[in-house]
């Protein structure tokens, strides 16, 4: 497969991904806000936004307009509606290689919420293309399993979900987790529907809601797709198939970095990771997921022509 | 112009040939009509069906196939637009049907006119003799706009120069086809003729088989075993890229299109790069080498290095890698001196002097702007005439005399007079007409023919073509570009 195809797919799905996240974790918080409790609203905001866009201060942002700001605005990097056009472009320019039916899914998408034509202070309106993208990236991820052969070029599209996933929920954790001495029930419930984790979290540990056992459920559950364990058992998987294909190449370096992260939240006990430094113990894992992203550029996507002629 | 109200439509008057009730010949040929009424043998058999046809189930096929050819992603997007929007080739329901004798003449003259114009190419990259022989003024091969001088010495695959070609070809009055146009370079349109086909064959089955028309699905091979037998010595598992300038490309379509039935890579510039004159794409498996390129971008965008420092859409070093015999293009570069519109007035000779023969299909009459005597006679009487820049395509710097206003004709004249040898003029011709469904009537409106000639172990021409329609009615412009059209063309059977 051409690297270009390759990489436009991968990043297809990774903004995808991050606008079904953050449609997630907007639509919690907003259901959050409506109630009153020791976090006033403006933390609440705040706590969304620097979940989905990592590294933003207080300062940065002004509550009333956090809504508008994480769907439609049209200059931020992390708005929905950005995700959606950057995976659609993606797209575009593989119309090939993806089926017709994802395509088509996703430019009605992008056209459904393109042209909702918000205002900063339409909040139903806001919450409209939040349940759009929402129950649209669920029809995208099906017609993805079910339309195209699961060759490489899947491969690549899994790994950029996933990829995105498990950066995604670390930083959600730690931002629930950096401030939960305030954090009541409800918050705690905000955090399982970020994760679309609520009711499986219930059926698994019942309703009582228990911050360590909620930590474990997000991190260390390897049954449920919301979980950081099962995104990089998904990312292993799909690198091992890419790397099966190409026989003669240096895929040493992804392999022991995906071996890494794997065992990160393989083989430690959620008590460990909580009395210990779980922002360390997160900013960890995040990084290690771009290194990731970094040598596997290098590998498939950019490599410089002196590797590709060795051997 | 049909300037009365419509009529209502008394009921008897259904067999009667309603469906033609708005057609009215015009003194061109008429592809249908011999004379108002009578139908030529070919088109007997669709003249019965759309006598039998009412004009709602004729809009209800015509939605039909519109609807085929937008799930089928046949269409192109439109410029200037960040929306996305994608619109269906225009295209007529009616097929224009050419019989088996016409298409024995068309083949035969296509046949000769590229093979000489082949030796042509090589001649003037290499010995120029046909220059010596003072056949072929120098100064006009060397002023053309599409000479490169870098093929100076080339030793081409095969000595092929033109793999791909699309002629246009046009019907005058009196029924003969004669040559418009050669397009040697970057020829474009043939993904409409294989999609519309298969549209067709959906809509009017009965009718398809009961002409007995000729098959033309074996076009993707065609082209694949051409491109392949350009691989360089020793290649026996070539592979074979397409490449296309990327997807904001008005033909997107057609590369996607025809890199998908051939089975071969469609790459953009920067997925290739060439190293110690050979060309790669970069795979997620490697460096692959690339040893066929048909190539969808012109000669000036190809290689920075050598042609526009500035385009983004070729790749450095690709020339050098030609040059040195590892990779091959198709079509060669600089085939544009052989189509340029003042070469054109020379092909004649140019077929009398490499194969002896006098050309099956004649030319038009072509009278060239830097001749001052015929130069002066064209400034005279411009609104007789159709004037058209020589390195041009599309339909655009063109004007045609007896359509043009005052202000249009004075502008001409000074351009002819700034850049003589840039203009070519030729009478204005009136095309053929073909029989269109248009506004729920039948209409006549004008047409050209565009076969597909491929040169590979030898000439083929797959039988069929674009016909292109000038929808909007009394024009003479049948170019995409200009509101035109397109016509699925059946040629039959013996």
């Amino acid at each position: 497969m051409l690297s270009r195809v390759a990489d436009s797919l991968y990043w297809m799905s990774r903004y995808f991904e991050r606008a079904d996240n953050a449609s997630r974790v907007v639509e919690a918080t907003y259901g959050l806000i409506l109630n009153p409790a020791k976090f006033s609203a403006d933390e609440r905001w705040f706590r969304a936004v620097s979940s989905l866009a990592r590294g933003t201060t207080s300062s940065d942002i002004d509550p009333q307009h956090a809504l508008f700001l994480l769907v439609a605005n049209p200059e931020g990097v992390f708005s929905i509606m950005k995700c959606i056009s950057g995976a659609r472009e993606n797209a575009r320019q593989v119309r090939e290689e993806i089926s017709s039916e994802m395509w088509e899914q996703l430019n009605r998408l992008f056209h459904e919420v393109n042209g909702a034509d918000l205002q900063p202070d339409d909040d139903s309106g806001a919450m409209r293309v939040v349940n759009l993208v929402r129950e649209g990236a669920y029809r995208f991820h099906g017609i993805t399993d079910t339309t195209i052969n699961h060759g490489e070029g899947w491969h690549f599209i899994q790994l950029g979900k996933y990829i995105e996933r498990a950066c995604n929920l670390s930083i959600l954790l730690d931002a629930y987790f950096s401030v939960d001495k305030n954090a009541d029930d409800l918050d705690w419930v905000g955090l399982l529907s970020s994760c679309a984790a609520f009711e499986a979290y219930c059926k698994v540990c019942t309703a009582e809601l228990r911050p360590e056992r909620i930590a474990d459920f997000i991190l260390l559950q390897p049954e449920f797709p919301y979980s950081v364990r099962y995104a990089l058992d998904r990312m292993h998987h799909a690198l091992t198939s890419i790397s099966n294909r190409s026989l003669s190449r240096r895929t040493g370096k992804i392999e022991r970095l995906i071996g890494r992260l794997r065992s990160a939240v393989t083989y430690v006990q959620i008590g460990e990771v909580i009395r210990g430094d779980l922002h360390m113990y997160l900013a960890a894992i995040i990084d290690q997921c771009r290194e990731l992203h970094a040598a596997v550029h290098e590998v498939y996507i950019e490599y410089p022509i002196e590797v590709a002629f060795e051997s | 112009m049909a300037s009365a109200a419509p009529k209502m439509e008394p009921p008897d008057d259904q067999s009667a040939g309603a469906a033609f009730r708005r057609y009215e010949l015009n003194g061109s040929y008429d592809e249908m009509f011999r004379s108002a009424d009578v139908p030529r043998k070919q088109y007997r058999q669709l003249y019965t069906q759309l006598l039998n046809l009412g004009p709602d189930e004729l809009r209800r096929s015509k939605q039909e196939a519109d609807q085929s050819f937008f799930n089928q992603g046949i269409t192109f997007t439109v410029y200037g637009s960040d929306k996305g929007t994608e619109r269906i080739f225009p295209h007529d329901l009616l097929p224009r049907i050419i019989t088996a004798a016409e298409w024995e003449t068309i083949e035969r003259g296509l046949t000769q006119r590229i093979t000489a114009l082949n030796l042509f190419l090589k001649d003037v990259y290499h010995d120029a003799k046909i220059i010596e022989d003072g056949v072929v003024p120098a100064k006009i091969v060397y002023t053309c706009k599409h000479y490169r001088r870098e093929m100076r010495g080339i030793k081409v695959p095969r000595d092929v120069y033109v793999s791909v070609v699309g002629t246009d070809l046009i019907r005058t009055p009196e029924g003969n086809f004669v040559v418009l146009e050669d397009n040697l370079r970057v020829p474009s349109g043939v993904s409409y003729m294989l999609t519309s086909r298969r549209v067709m064959k959906h809509i009017f089955p009965a009718l398809f088989r009961k002409c007995r028309v000729r098959p033309i699905e074996q076009y993707s091979q065609v082209l694949l075993s051409a491109l392949k037998s350009l691989a360089p010595e020793g290649r026996t598992e070539p592979t074979v890229v397409l490449l296309t300038p990327g997807s904001y490309n008005s033909a997107y379509f057609e590369h996607t299109y025809l890199a998908r039935q051939m089975g071969i890579e469609l790459v953009e510039g920067r997925d290739l790069l060439v190293h110690d004159n050979i060309v790669y794409m970069r795979t997620t498996f490697g460096l692959q080498r690339v040893d066929v390129i048909y190539r969808r971008i012109d000669d000036d965008y190809l290689d920075p290095l050598v042609f526009e420092g500035h385009s983004a859409l070729g790749a450095v070093g690709l020339f050098n890698a030609y040059r040195a015999g590892n990779v091959a293009f198709a079509n060669a570069l600089g085939t544009g001196v052989a189509d340029d519109k003042a070469i054109y007035a020379y092909v004649p000779k140019i077929i009398k002097y490499y194969l002896d023969q006098d050309p099956i299909l004649e030319n038009v009459e072509t009278l060239l702007m830097s001749d001052a005597a015929q130069r002066d006679h064209v400034c005279q009487k411009l609104d007789e005439y159709v004037v058209k820049a020589v390195g041009e395509s599309g339909g655009y710097g063109m004007l045609i005399g007896p359509h043009s206003t005052e202000s249009q004709r004075d502008d001409f004249r000074a351009r002819i007079l700034a850049d003589p040898r840039n203009y070519i003029a030729q009478p204005t011709i009136y095309l053929s007409t073909a029989p269109c469904f248009v506004d729920g009537t039948i209409e006549p409106r004008h047409v050209d023919l565009r076969p597909y000639v491929i040169y590979g172990d030898n000439i083929t021409i797959v039988p069929g073509a674009l016909t292109r329609v000038a929808l909007r009615k009394g024009s003479l412009v049948v170019n995409s570009s200009q509101g035109g059209g397109s016509k699925d063309t059946w040629v039959l059977q013996n």
